[in-house]
This record gives structure tokens, C-alpha cells and sequence, in this order.
């Protein structure tokens, strides 16, 4: 089966967010390509998840407007699937039946089982179909929610922390499945995430949210084609500059080696 | 990557022993107790202190239901009373479902009503009787309705209060994969509440009986509520503890039956 979806642009002008009195997000301008994958990096309630909901139409932006593909975000967008921090299965119901709830509404009854099956098999859960989500581990979960956003078959895939949860090793086999995918649908993929090492792995710009309430503080190309080895020496320095921006400021290797001296 | 490592197994599904052993040696844990009564009952009634129209033994009220059962006046009064309560629980159930639905998805509905129904729960049972016996009669009528009101709060609340609590992150998925009103309700909410449902339909089942026997004692020519006040004025301590017991073995039977279904709907559930 192909995954091949239409990637969608998306596109922030003068976005803010305030519950009551709170501004929370102000003043957010950003353009992001089709087929892009922005990493929207800040610390722990920043509103960046904020952000995220507002354009998969979950929250409503307060001010600015935000498009997708070129039309006014003001609802629920079915180009936009999201991947929430945690799988959110619904219990009752097996992975296939979950993921089916990804699959397009007109799609013919017969279909939709073996569809859904098919999204399993992209995630590597070939053989799980029919197990109920309390059968399953925590990365096998993330793994279905990742295979029912796919089966909207979205423009813009949206991914909120998606690996937070995970141990350290089930989130470095997420963040490979997240990358392969993304190269053989080409979607726009937006991450919300807090870690650095990921967004510079992940993503071919890194957006840093900061100040209060919060903007784009910066933003950062990240150089060299995707996969990449957060090791690589050029990401060195990328590295401290979004950790400093993050407010915990790290040496380079480089100024190591000159302080060893 | 190999993903069978990561496979928990279903907690429950390896037990030594096999089910239906396991089945009989609660159904005998449960006999056990109603046994140990019944001796001490036998015990009581023969120990001569009290005389048998204050506590006939076992064996009279046993007798007593071959007496009735012979013609068919005990199945009538059996089978009038199951209809009250099942007519009359179908109504106030639905009713409450419908209510409670409502109450509990919309802050406005709740704002408004929920207080007054509260209000309303508050009143005693016995207490409807004189209206209703004055608004509809003293047929059928004000019998199923009491039931019916009986049934109506359990539901109406467990319902509400599960509905307004349903997990906003499952509700949340459904409406971003584009599900809302019907929709949201019956694939997502209704199921996440299911097992609180289940339960408000087994209160309200047995606050119906509760309410029968109530319905029964004051305005009736039949039924088994009726069979313990006219038991009462003709000095038949026998039928009057049969009818006690038809009404625990009819109420048990009806809740069992409920509770098969709730486990035939919920094994898939969790």
C-alpha cells in the first residue's frame, strides 16, 4: 500500500492565545513548507503544545489567524492528525478497530479492517490487530496512534510529545519509524517536543519558543539531509545555542578542549 | 525490531485451575450462607419459644407454596408483579437514561434541572402514593409508575454524573478524528462510561422491586405486595415469609440476569 499523502503548508501570522486575563502565546509568525518538519522546542508550559492544538483546531487562536493549505483553521481540520503524548487507545476496542477510527468516513465498511490492518503493518505491528490495547506495551501503543493518525492519511501530521513517555531505547525505535515514515508519505510533520537531541535528529528546522508570554524566540536550519546522528560534529553548536536558549547553558566540545588546556 | 518481546501477557488468562471448578466453588460459598439461616430458622421455630403463628418453621412455609402453588392464584401474584416491575423499570430507565444523558452532556441542561431532580430524589417513596392514587386511579396505572420513579433516580444519576466525568482525553481523540454529537456520544462516551451505566441499571432494577412492594402494600388486589398485607390480616405468618422469600429469590434472579448481560458486554471491554 502507499502512504503517499499531499503534504500541506501551514502558515502563522500574529497568532496569540490568552485564557482570561493570561496571555500565554503572542505574536507567533511562522511559514512552514509543505513537506517540512518543524521541531517547536521549549521548556515544560510554554504553550507549545498550545500551538500545536491550535493548528490541528483543538484550541482556537485568540488572535492572528492560522491556515493550513491556504484556508482559515476554525474547527476540527481533516487535513491534520494529531499523535498525543499519550496513545489515548480506546480500550474497549482492538488496534485495528482503533486505528479505524484514522480511516476516512466514506470508506466502504469491508474496507476498513483491512485497511487498518495495513496501517499496523507500516507501524511494524503486523500480527497485533487483533489485541486490545491493555495487551500491548507503551511503545506498541504509541506505535497505533501513530498508525491512526496515518490512516487520515493527513497533510500535516501533528506529534505532541509523542516520545515523552517512552524508555529511552522504545523512543530512539519511535523517532527511526517517525523519520522512515515521514520520507515515504512526505508529509508536513510539526513535533512538539522538549528535547534537543530529537529536534536536531528529526527535524530540518528547529523553532525555540521562549519569553513571557511566550514567541518565536528563534529560529534554526538545521544543516545536513535527515537521518541524521545528533553526534555529528556541525550540530555541536546548534546544540548548546538552543540549550542556552532553553536556560541551561552547556560548553561546546570545542571550548572543553581550550578549557582542558 | 522485534516486537513479541514486548507483549505483556493478559493478566488472568493462566489460572491452574479450570473455570467451571472455580464457578461451583463460589456458587457453594454463596449457599452456604442462606444453609447456616435455615438451620438456625428450624432451630428457633422448634426450640418452643415462639409459637408457630409468630414463627412457623421451614417446612409449613414450604408447605404454604404447595398450598398456593396448587391452584393459581401464587403464579398470578408472581407474575402480575414481575410485569409492574419490568413495564415499569423499562420506563423509568429509559427515561432516565435519556435525562441523564442529557444532564450530563450540557453544563446548561445541569445548571438548570439537575437541582430540582435532586430535589425530587429526595421525597420518599411512600410519600408519592396518595397523589398518585389520586391522579391515576387504582389500577395499574399509579403501581407501574411508582416503579417507574423508583427505577428513574439510580439510572438518571450514575448516568449524569458518568457522563460529565467521561475521560476528556478519549473525548478528546474523537473530536480530533472528526467525530461530534451522535457520533462522539455513542463511540466514545457511551462506551467509555459503560461498566457506571451497567451499575445504575442494576440500582434501579432493585429500587423498582423496592418500590413494587411499597406500590403493593397500600392500593392492590394482586401481586406479591398484596400477599403480604392480606397474609398479614388473616394470620398466615407461613405465606407472609413465602412472599418475603419469592420477593429475595425474584429480585436475586433479576439482578443475576442483568448481570450476565453486563459481563457478556463488558468482557471485551477493558
Amino acid at each position: 500500500m502507499t502512504i503517499t499523502t499531499a503534504p500541506a503548508g501551514v502558515s502563522l501570522r500574529g497568532v496569540g492565545r490568552a485564557f482570561g486575563d493570561h496571555v500565554v502565546l503572542r505574536d507567533i509568525d511562522l511559514d512552514i513548507a509543505p513537506g517540512e518538519v518543524v521541531a517547536l522546542l521549549g521548556a515544560s508550559g510554554c504553550g507549545k503544545s498550545t500551538l500545536l492544538r491550535m493548528v490541528g483546531g483543538l484550541d482556537l487562536a485568540t488572535s492572528g489567524t492560522v491556515r493550513v493549505d491556504g484556508h482559515d483553521v476554525t474547527g476540527i481540520d481533516p487535513r491534520c492528525a494529531v499523535v498525543f503524548q499519550e496513545p489515548r487507545l480506546l480500550p474497549w476496542r482492538t488496534l485495528a478497530g482503533n486505528v479505524a477510527l484514522g480511516l476516512p468516513r466514506d470508506l466502504p465498511r469491508n474496507r476498513r479492517d483491512a485497511e487498518s490492518r495495513q496501517w499496523l503493518a507500516e507501524v511494524e505491528l503486523r500480527g497485533f490487530a487483533d489485541h486490545r490495547p491493555r495487551q500491548v506495551s507503551g511503545g506498541m501503543a504509541q506505535r497505533t496512534a501513530l498508525a491512526r493518525a496515518l490512516a487520515r492519511r493527513p497533510g500535516v501530521l501533528l506529534l505532541d510529545e509523542p516520545f515523552a513517555a517512552l524508555d529511552a531505547l522504545t523512543r530512539l525505535r519511535m523517532q527511526d519509524l517517525v523519520e522512515d515514515v515521514q520520507r515515504r508519505s512526505g508529509t508536513t510533520v510539526i513535533l512538539v517536543t522538549h528535547d534537543v537531541d530529537e529536534a536536531l535528529k528529526l527535524a530540518d528546522r528547529v523553532v525555540l519558543l521562549g519569553g513571557a508570554p511566550t514567541g518565536v524566540s528563534v529560529v534554526l536550519d538545521v544543516p545536513g539531509d535527515r537521518p541524521r546522528d545528533h553526534h555529528q560534529p556541525e550540530l555541536a553548536e546548534l546544540r548548546s545555542e538552543l540549550l542556552a536558549g532553553l536556560g541551561v547553558p552547556r560548553r561546546t566540545p570545542l571550548e572543553r578542549e581550550t578549557h582542558a588546556r | 525490531m522485534t516486537v513479541a518481546d514486548d507483549v505483556k501477557t493478559v493478566a488472568g488468562a493462566k489460572d491452574g485451575r479450570p473455570a467451571r471448578s472455580r464457578r461451583w466453588t463460589s456458587v457453594a460459598a454463596a449457599l452456604s450462607l442462606p444453609l447456616v439461616l435455615l438451620v438456625v430458622w428450624q432451630l428457633a421455630a422448634s426450640s418452643g419459644a415462639y409459637s408457630t403463628a409468630q414463627l412457623p418453621p421451614p417446612l409449613s412455609v414450604l408447605e404454604a407454596l404447595g398450598e398456593l402453588g396448587g391452584d393459581a392464584s401464587l403464579w398470578t401474584h408472581i407474575a402480575i408483579s414481575v410485569q409492574r416491575v419490568l413495564v415499569g423499570f423499562a420506563a423509568g430507565a429509559g427515561l432516565g437514561f435519556l435525562l441523564g444523558a442529557v444532564v450530563g452532556l450540557s453544563p446548561g441542561v445541569r445548571a438548570v434541572v439537575a437541582p430540582s431532580i435532586a430535589a425530587l430524589r429526595a421525597v420518599p417513596s411512600l410519600a408519592w402514593v396518595p397523589l398518585l392514587v389520586l391522579w391515576l386511579g387504582i389500577g395499574e396505572g399509579p403501581k407501574i409508575t411508582l416503579v417507574a420513579i423508583g427505577s428513574f433516580f439510580p439510572v438518571y444519576t450514575t448516568i449524569s454524573a458518568a457522563l460529565a466525568h467521561a475521560d476528556p482525553h478519549l473525548v478528546e481523540v474523537g473530536r480530533a478524528y472528526g467525530l461530534r454529537g451522535g457520533g462522539l456520544l455513542g463511540r466514545i462516551m457511551l462506551p467509555s462510561v459503560a461498566p457506571a451505566i451497567f451499575s445504575g441499571l442494576r440500582l434501579g432494577l432493585a429500587q423498582g422491586w423496592l418500590f413494587l412492594v411499597a406500590a403493593e402494600l397500600i392500593a392492590s388486589s394482586m401481586g406479591l405486595g398484596f400477599l403480604l398485607t392480606d397474609s398479614q390480616n388473616t394470620g398466615r405468618t407461613d405465606i407472609l415469609l413465602l412472599a418475603i422469600l419469592l420477593l429475595a429469590t425474584l429480585g436475586k434472579v433479576c439482578d443475576a440476569i442483568l448481570g450476565l448481560v453486563e459481563r457478556r458486554v463488558l468482557r471485551t471491554h477493558t
